[in-house]
This record gives structure tokens, sequence and C-alpha cells, in this order.
């Protein structure tokens, strides 16, 4: 199938009347998914989002319930947002983290309402990568510029028009709702040639990683990957897969709702226990679990690494903190091999 | 979908109750507000859940009732943060949030048959006030054999649960032995640190499992002491305490390892435990 790129802002309209339509949006000197009210809001002429969409099913902020609480009784009320929405122009890589997602917040015991009925209702409208940025690596990652993982429809930019696969019986419903036009054989052919093009240039060795990992908590090597940390979770924040959050109470007397807020496990605050005890006291600790997290804790638990190679951790860390060199630093070999 | 895990269940306190002459450890009692409520809150001994103060936030605790001691529920809190503070001035008649119940439980089916050594230190007794109260119910009593509880406070006035203790002590069901870190005058009881009184005491490893649950000094010097009874490490049962804030496995921060206390705990064996890293 085929979008026409002149006919899209009129296409984006169209969805929105039916859906909340997330895309990407120029703000300053980079892009975020917002939901846009009209097509021509869009700005498809990005690499990625500085923050990844992972926020739009699951907020930096949102309200869980709210409660009013009287002398007869209490009353609760949820905050569940059943809206339909579709995140057009999401990278393979964001798709794959909500993949990853899914698994916590769907886990052997219980289920998170809020994203799971968030995820439920978004339909996700990929965009390829023909020309990955230099901090991606996410071929080394399970993934790729192309990777069809988590998607409903994938689209390829071909210059003048964007070649559309269906990848769901969802996406197929979709694109059908929407009445798109079939590709023709040149244009399948430049999606084909983009397809064979696009070039991830950072590859990040991970064999024996995760066998490293098994047995050396405790070795020196963590003394030093931390020292110039800040401490200041820019990488978590824009993590795609990072998923920690907090848990307070907004209200004014006994009225008010109870929030969740996006977390870090690399603030001290997160692990203090009430008697003053700190099982992670420094930023030692701290990045390990980061590391560890991702890379041990995550394989154990669901035989998938919590990382997509995205690079937002490389691009917005303040000091040049390098997940790619901590990674070949761990495995003992040199740092990574740029092609 | 399952019901929505973030939402707490109404109770109301009947009971704010001053436990220890510190005046810092207060013990709550909870009421179900229905018959329907209170089915939906299915518990067993070692459980926890998230008791939340309306406009204050909520923090979790072991349940120091019993599932055998129906309609309520009892909570021993030590007056630390935000939440036990508000809790600890709280007026009985007010209502209360509760989360869960949360964690996975002391293994008593595996339990069955088997002598039971509980040892307890300062105010982490509550969930082991919980297992024994559920072992000394009498339809339940026949199926473990010798129960033997040590317990240690610092001084008499910081002994949880003080008329209980007195009943057990009058039992033939129960050995309970307790003890205080100094003398004092007119304490007649043992007199020492738990670890001591461990050695002295020496329980028999055979047929037993050991459950333990106090303070990390007290755990590091009891250890060795029950290793030297001959307990083996798949004998000996903790619970684990970390900060938490979701209590369902999800908001990431009490892992030890690739667990969740939360979720895959608060329970462990020191088997399980020497599997997973020392951060705790």
């Amino acid at each position: 199938m085929i979008i026409a790129k002149n006919a899209l802002p009129g296409l984006l309209d169209k969805l929105a009347a039916e859906y909340e339509v997330y895309a990407p949006v120029k703000q300053g000197a980079y892009s975020l998914y917002k939901q846009i009210c009209n097509g021509a809001e869009a700005d498809f002429g990005y690499v990625n989002s500085k923050i990844p969409p992972k926020g739009i099913l699951f907020p930096q902020s949102e309200k869980l319930y709210s409660y009013s609480v009287t002398g007869e009784g209490t009353s609760l009320e949820e905050c569940v947002d059943t809206r339909k929405k579709v995140i057009f122009g999401i990278r393979p890589c964001d798709a794959k983290s909500l993949l990853l997602m899914d698994n916590v917040f769907n886990n052997d015991k219980f289920q998170d309402p809020y994203y799971l009925t968030r995820r439920s209702n978004t339909i996700l409208v990929g965009m390829a990568c023909n020309d990955p940025a230099g901090t991606c690596f996410c071929t080394s990652m399970d993934g790729g510029p192309f990777d069809q993982s988590g998607l409903d429809l994938l689209l390829t930019d071909i210059g003048e028009a964007y070649v559309v696969e269906a990848v769901s019986q969802k996406g197929k419903d979709l694109a059908a709702a929407l009445a798109l036009g079939a590709a023709d054989d040149s244009q399948k052919a430049a999606a084909a040639e983009a397809r064979e093009s696009a070039e991830v240039a950072c590859a990040v060795n991970t064999v024996g990683l995760k066998a490293r990992l098994d047995v050396n908590f405790y070795d020196p090597i963590w003394e030093k990957f931390h020292e110039k940390c800040l401490g200041c979770a820019a990488c978590t924040y824009s993590c795609p897969t990072c998923h920690c959050f907090d848990i307070v109470d907004e209200a004014k007397d006994c009225n008010g709702c109870r929030v969740r807020n996006w977390d870090s496990c690399m603030f001290p605050l997160f692990t203090l226990h009430g008697s003053g005890h700190n099982p992670r006291t420094s930023g030692k600790e701290r990045m390990r679990q980061r590391i560890m997290h991702k890379f041990k804790y995550f394989v154990d638990n669901f035989n998938a690494t919590a990382c997509v190679g995205c690079g937002r951790c490389i691009k917005n860390c303040p000091v040049n903190l390098d997940v790619r060199e901590v990674l070949a630093d761990i495995r003992g070999s040199e740092a990574r091999s740029d092609k | 979908m399952q019901r929505n895990p973030y939402l707490p269940l109404p109770m109301k306190l009947v009971k704010n109750f001053t436990e220890t002459e510190d005046k810092l450890i207060h013990t709550f009692t909870f009421q179900f507000l229905s018959e329907e409520d209170e089915k939906s809150f299915p518990y067993m001994p070692g459980q926890f859940a998230e008791v939340c103060v309306f406009g204050k936030g909520e923090a979790p605790f072991g349940i120091a009732s019993s599932p055998t001691e129906p309609g309520f529920l009892k909570f021993s809190v030590a007056k630390v943060g935000l939440v036990s503070t508000a809790l600890h001035m709280m007026e009985e008649g007010t209502i209360v949030g509760v989360r869960g119940p949360l964690g996975n439980y002391y293994p008593l089916e595996q339990l069955k048959g088997k002598n039971i050594v509980i040892i307890g230190g300062g105010f982490a007794f509550t969930t082991l006030r919980s297992m024994i109260t559920y072992i000394l119910k009498p339809e339940h009593r026949g199926d473990y054999g010798k129960l033997t509880v040590i317990y240690g406070a610092r001084n008499p006035g910081l002994l949880l649960y003080k008329e209980e203790l007195e009943e057990w002590n009058g039992r033939s069901d129960i050995d309970l032995v307790c003890t205080i870190d100094r003398p004092v005058e007119g304490w007649t009881g043992r007199v020492g640190f738990v670890p001591t009184v461990t050695k002295e005491v020496a329980p028999s490893s055979e047929n037993s499992v050991a459950i333990i649950c106090g303070p990390p000094v007290m755990i590091k010097f009891t250890m060795p002491e029950l290793e030297a009874c001959g307990f083996k490490p798949d004998q000996i049962i903790m619970s684990l305490e970390n900060r938490m804030k979701c209590g369902i496995g999800m908001c990431g921060r009490c892992n030890v390892g690739n667990r969740y206390v939360c979720k895959d705990g608060p329970v462990f064996t020191k088997a399980e435990l020497n599997q997973l890293p020392n951060e705790y």
C-alpha cells in the first residue's frame, strides 16, 4: 500500500476524528511525540524523539484514582483511560520496547489496568529508519531499523511517498478503513532498496555478556562506571524500557488523588528504608542495578534484554557515559566496533 | 482483567493501641466494613498489605493478625515517616484503605509434620505473631510438631503482645523463651542477646525448620548458631523488607537480584537467598 506525502496531513486529520493521534512534533531543536489536532502539526523530519513515546501508555505523571472521605464513608473513582489512540511514526526500537514493557505490567501475578487498557486501545504505525543515528545500536539488541516487532503497520519513506506494510490484523483493518491504494512495483522496489541501504553503523558485541553478569556482582569493575555519573536519571527517563515509578498522594485534607510518577533507580531515595538503611548506598550500587536489571535480571525473568539500542541514554547523558562502552568493558573486550 | 490491584479496600480503625513503653509502636486493629470485603481479602501468615491513610499516602506493613481471627486485620507499626506518623495520631473510627494481601507466605503446607523454631527480635515480630497464632489454633496445632519461640527485645517494655506472651508462657504446646538485652529490676526471664540465647536453647535441627525475623545484626549472629545446631540453608526461612511502592512487582525498587521482595517474597529460604546478591 502507499501513502503519498502530500496526502498525509489529510489522512492524519481523518484519523484524528476517531482517535487520539500522537505523532512527532518539532519542539525547538528536537522532536517529541505529541497529540496532534491536525495533520499539519506532525513533522516527520526526525531521527527519533528526545523522550520515548512510552509516556503515551505510561504517562510521566498519572492519576490512578481520586478519593473523598466523609463521615459516612469513602468513595473512590478509578481513572482508567479508555480512549482509542494511534501512535503515528513510532520507530521500530520504541515499538519493541512496548513488547518488553508488557512483561512488567502484565506479570505472573498482577495486571496493571492503566497501562494494559491504553495498550490494547493503541495502534502502532511504525516508521522504518532509512538513516539511523550514530548512537543507534538496535541491531545488537535483537532489533533493526526495519524491524516489525510490536507494530501494526510499517511505513517506509521512499521520497515522495510512504510504502505501507500491514503487520498485524489491527494494522490491516486500519489500512482498509483508510482505503489506502496499492503500491506499484517501482515503489515496492524503492522500499526494498531503502531497507537494503539502511545501515546501523554501531555494533555492540553481547556474546558472553549475560554469562559475565551472572557471576560478576561483586567484581571490582563496578567501582569505576559510576565515577563521573551525576545521578541525574536522564538515562532512565529517556529510556523506552525503564518503567520504575513512585506513588504519591496529592490531597487536601481527605480529598485528593493517588498519583504515580516516573521514578529512577539512579536516585538514592529510591530504595531508602524508613529506618535509614539503604541497600543501594552509592552510585556504584545504583549503576550496577541499572545495568544488571537491563542485561541480566530482565533476561532471567523474561528471556529478553531490557534495552532496544535506541541510544537515547547516550545522547542525553550530560557527562557522556556510554552504555556501549560499559557493556564492552564488562565483557572484557575492546570498546564497541564502529563500521 | 482481574480487579484493579491499586484500589484499596476501605476499613475502619477500631483500636489504636500503644504497644510499647517508648510509645513508638502502636498496634492498629482495622475492621472490614462488610462480609464481602472480608471474603475479598483471603490471607496467610507472612503476607503484608499496603495501608493507606487518605490524604497522606500508603506504606507496606506485615499483617500481624492471623486468618484464624476473623473480622479484622492487625498491624504493629513503628512511627518513622509520614504515613506511620499519621496512623499513630489517628482517631479510632477513622476510615483507612488497605490494599492486599500482598506477597507470599510462610510455607505452611510444607511445614506440616515438622518442628518449628521461631526466632524474632525487636518489633519484627508481627508476621511471626500471625504464624504462632495460626499454628496454636486447635484445628492446626496437630499438623505441626514441637513449637519453640525465641523472642528478644532491648528491655521488657519493648516486647510486643505482652498479654499473649503471658498466655503462651502458660501453655504446654509452645516453648516460649523471651529475653532482654540487659538485666532490669523485676525481670525474671532470660537476659542475653538472641544469638546467645539461641545457642543456649540449642533447638534440634532434626525434622525442623527455623523461621527468623529481626534486625540485620541479630540475623547475622544468629545464623552461625543455627548452622552449629545443624540447620541447613533450606531449613532456614527469612522474611525480607525493602522499600516498596506498588507491592505488585512493577514499580521496580524492592528487587534483590532478579526477584522482587513484594511479589516473589517477602518469605525466602536461606538457600534461595544464597543464590541472590546480598543487596537488602
